[in-house]
């Protein structure tokens, strides 16, 4: 029997298993509008901006380990969804957006609603298609889940034009696809393991480096294996938070530009160093040549050969899927009963404990103005340390990062590639759907939750009570920050004036608002707002913060990962310079 | 340091344009670009001259394959190589000069495919270095038109690029 193309679409996304789809639809679309309208087996979320659709479809996959899935009509449906494109592509979350396209004959015609959404989005998805042929519909969507998901994964568009999901068709659904040019690796080279765990093993100061690879890749369970067998301490990035649990002594923290001191001071001492899916970005290791002028050797693990050696030259590159070659490199260590010398590894963690023992995220606690480190710990406290944290982009994105120690994977989702502030409210919607029975909070700033605040209606629509911390310190605090350490105190435009009333606003959105505006009040508004009361509520917490408080550990632009700027307290102390030949084997 | 790239590539819509925008998008040269079809349909031949230290050109070739219809990168460099360009050049041949241009094509093995009263066109083919040579060694002022394809590249002997 033929089919329409629509209905092959939809067809195809059943086969594929979707749940959800995070959409908005427009005249390019209105054909698989109409066949999703007559089925039932996956469920369409209506956003109120396209951007917001890709948001909750990038976190929904972000917290279920599923392709999610958002659809959007042509021109500018297509556009506004490029930023949730483009952040998903930098985060590598697996996604097929669907967008609509005028009919094949308008297309180069400067149709009404026309736009070329595969050129434009060309530099920001792993691939996309233009459908031009109906019989090419059910293999196009096949490819775009099978490549979204696999090797590194990333978003894949499908552009499809009205005329083709118009015309009627057979339906058959492939039950696999190859592609030639396309052949992930998984297994890591035998002999590049079998160095990798000479290193370890030879290593007098080892530190284990855990970016998202490790959650995307789910690998959470290899690297605390590998962690807690051999002793090492180790650091997640703001992509690799809970892929070790973040409460556990063996990790250091997160490091980076906002990292822990002793993160960040292991990450430049160490001797051997072994990345797990992880890419020596700017914001991690800063300055390439100050972070190798202190020799080390650096095992670098990644399904992406192009991740490996683009910033920082390694030793020992192991291409593939890093749950395989973390198996691998664990078994191998095991079977030959490889491990670094007790006496070196003691010596390290003394040093490591010492500059732990400065507590660089310590802050001032105020009973007048409410610290905003406060206010994420007392959440965490609440929460159990459960919650999943969605968050923006700023200031209060790095304290979420460094004052809720996260447990497991998928447990924090935020934008740390591209930065993309409007992130934080639908993606706590997509996670919430994907996790209909977790506590979900997304941490924002009073900036970033108004450039997706018309979310707050989709929240009421479908019944996803996430709870709004939005710390609102009435400046773009991060800008601020910046304008005061590097500006002169110049605050240009940093300044948010005319604020709404949020307690309104999320009332008018028919959910319930708070104001807190002394510290007294932070944890019993937190217990309410999660108590069994308003459990089926969004709640809107707009916390008054401290406005000077800034954001420390700081490493400054072309500085080096030990050359941080230090929270007050630590300014005074006197600390002795690493000494590299230092003889830790004495001094236990 | 010079080098080129031997791409195999499905022959598909919007898969020059694959290759073209990460160039632009990350900044790496192209200082000529070849491409078309081979004995089989599906798949697209294109040569790359750029330039880069080694590391950059490390990069091109893992960010050229990680593209999906890539389907092979080599560096030519890395071994022994047969380079070829084609260039049409059209000058002005009159009095003395057509004497001249017609001795000159002679010692570059340049052929006169087209001859007017006052033009000769010229076709030579050889390694980039040699056009720029026949450039150098004529008079500048005679040149009306020049039209070079680029450098194509194949390697030498057993070593060939297929899937």
């Amino acid at each position: 029997m033929q089919i329409s193309g629509a209905e092959i679409l939809v067809r195809s996304l059943q086969e594929e298993g979707v749940e959800f789809v995070f959409g908005y639809p427009g005249g390019a679309v209105l054909e698989i509008y109409d066949a999703i309208f007559k089925q039932d087996q996956f469920k369409h979320v209506l956003v109120r901006h396209e951007q917001a659709a890709v948001h909750a479809a990038d976190a929904y996959s972000r917290s279920c380990n599923k392709v999610g899935v958002a659809l959007v009509t042509s021109g500018p449906g297509a556009t506004n969804a490029v930023t949730g494109i483009a952040t998903a592509y930098m985060d590598s979350v697996p996604m097929v957006v669907i967008s609509g396209q005028v009919p094949t004959p308008a297309i180069g015609m400067d149709a009404f609603q026309e736009v070329d959404m595969v050129g434009i989005t060309r530099p920001c998805v792993k691939h996309n298609f233009l459908v031009k042929d109906i019989g090419e519909l059910a293999t196009t969507i096949k490819k775009a889940f099978y490549i979204a998901a696999t090797g590194r994964p990333g978003p894949v568009v499908v552009d499809i034009p009205k005329d083709v999901t118009q015309r009627l068709a057979e339906f058959h659904y492939p039950e696999s696809v190859s592609i030639r040019s396309y052949v992930p690796v998984t297994r890591g080279h035998p002999g590049q393991i079998k160095k990798a765990a000479s290193l370890l093993a030879e290593a007098r100061r080892p530190y284990i480096y855990i970016g998202g690879g490790a959650v995307q890749g789910n690998a959470s369970a290899e690297v605390t294996e590998l962690v807690r067998m051999l002793g090492l301490p180790c650091t997640n990035t703001l992509m690799g938070l809970g892929a070790y649990p973040g409460d556990d002594r063996q990790c250091l923290g997160m490091l980076g530009m906002h990292g822990t001191y002793e993160a960040n001071m292991a990450m430049q001492y160490c001797d051997v160093l072994i990345a797990v899916g992880a890419r020596f970005d700017d914001r991690v290791i800063s300055v390439p040549s100050h972070f190798l002028a202190q020799p080390k050797k650096i095992v670098h693990i990644d399904i992406d050969p192009s991740s490996i050696a683009k910033r920082v030259k390694v030793d020992v590159p192991i291409v593939g899927d890093v749950k395989h070659v973390l198996r691998d490199l664990i078994d191998l260590m095991k079977q030959n009963g490889q491990r670094p010398d007790a006496a070196n590894l003691a010596g390290w963690w003394m040093q490591i404990e010492q500059w732990r023992s400065y507590n660089s995220l310590l802050y001032t606690p105020s009973s007048e103005l409410i610290k905003p480190q406060y206010v994420v710990q007392k959440l965490y406290e609440i929460t159990g340390g459960d919650a999943i944290i969605t968050s923006d982009v700023g200031q209060h994105q790095m304290w979420a990062a460094q004052y809720y120690p996260f447990k497991r994977p998928k447990q924090w989702l935020n934008s740390g590639g591209l930065g993309t502030m409007g992130f934080g409210l639908p993606a706590a919607i997509g996670a919430q759907l994907a996790n209909p029975d977790a506590q979900v909070a997304c941490i924002t700033g009073e900036g970033s939750i108004q450039m997706n605040i018309q979310e707050l209606s989709t929240a009421k629509q479908y019944h996803t009570p996430v709870k709004v911390i939005a710390l609102n310190n009435r400046y773009l605090g991060m800008v601020r920050q910046w304008q005061e350490l590097f500006y002169g105190t110049r605050y240009a435009e940093s300044y948010m004036d005319a604020l709404p009333d949020f307690v309104g606003i999320a009332e008018a959105y028919g959910h319930v608002g708070m104001k807190i505006e002394n510290p007294a009040d932070v944890e019993g508004a937190l217990r309410e707002a999660f108590s069994p009361a308003l459990k089926e509520r969004l709640v809107f917490m707009d916390f008054r913060t401290d406005q000077s408080e800034n954001v420390f550990p700081m490493i400054q632009n072309g500085k080096g990962l030990d050359q941080m700027d230090l929270p007050p307290h630590m300014r005074e102390l006197q600390i002795a310079p690493f000494e590299n030949n230092r003889d830790y084997g004495n001094m236990c | 340091m010079r080098h080129i790239l031997s791409i195999l590539l499905e022959n598909e819509a919007g898969a020059l344009s694959r290759v073209v925008g990460l160039f632009s998008a990350r900044a790496y040269n192209i200082d000529s670009l070849t491409v078309s079809t081979t004995e089989d349909p599906t798949l697209s031949r294109m040569t790359i001259v750029t330039h880069g230290s080694d590391e950059v050109i490390e990069q091109i070739t893992k960010q050229l394959n990680k593209l999906i219809e890539v389907v092979k990168v080599i560096d030519l460099n890395e071994s022994d190589h047969i380079e070829r360009e084609l260039m049409l050049i059209k000058v002005r041949a009159t009095g003395k000069d057509r004497e001249e241009m017609k001795r000159m094509a002679d010692i570059f093995r340049g052929r006169i495919i087209d001859v007017t009263e006052k033009t000769y066109t010229i076709e030579l083919t050889g390694t980039s270095e040699k056009l720029g040579a026949f450039i150098e060694a004529i008079d500048r002022s005679v040149i009306l038109e020049t039209v070079r394809t680029g450098a194509s590249g194949i390697g030498r002997g057993e070593r060939i690029l297929k899937i």
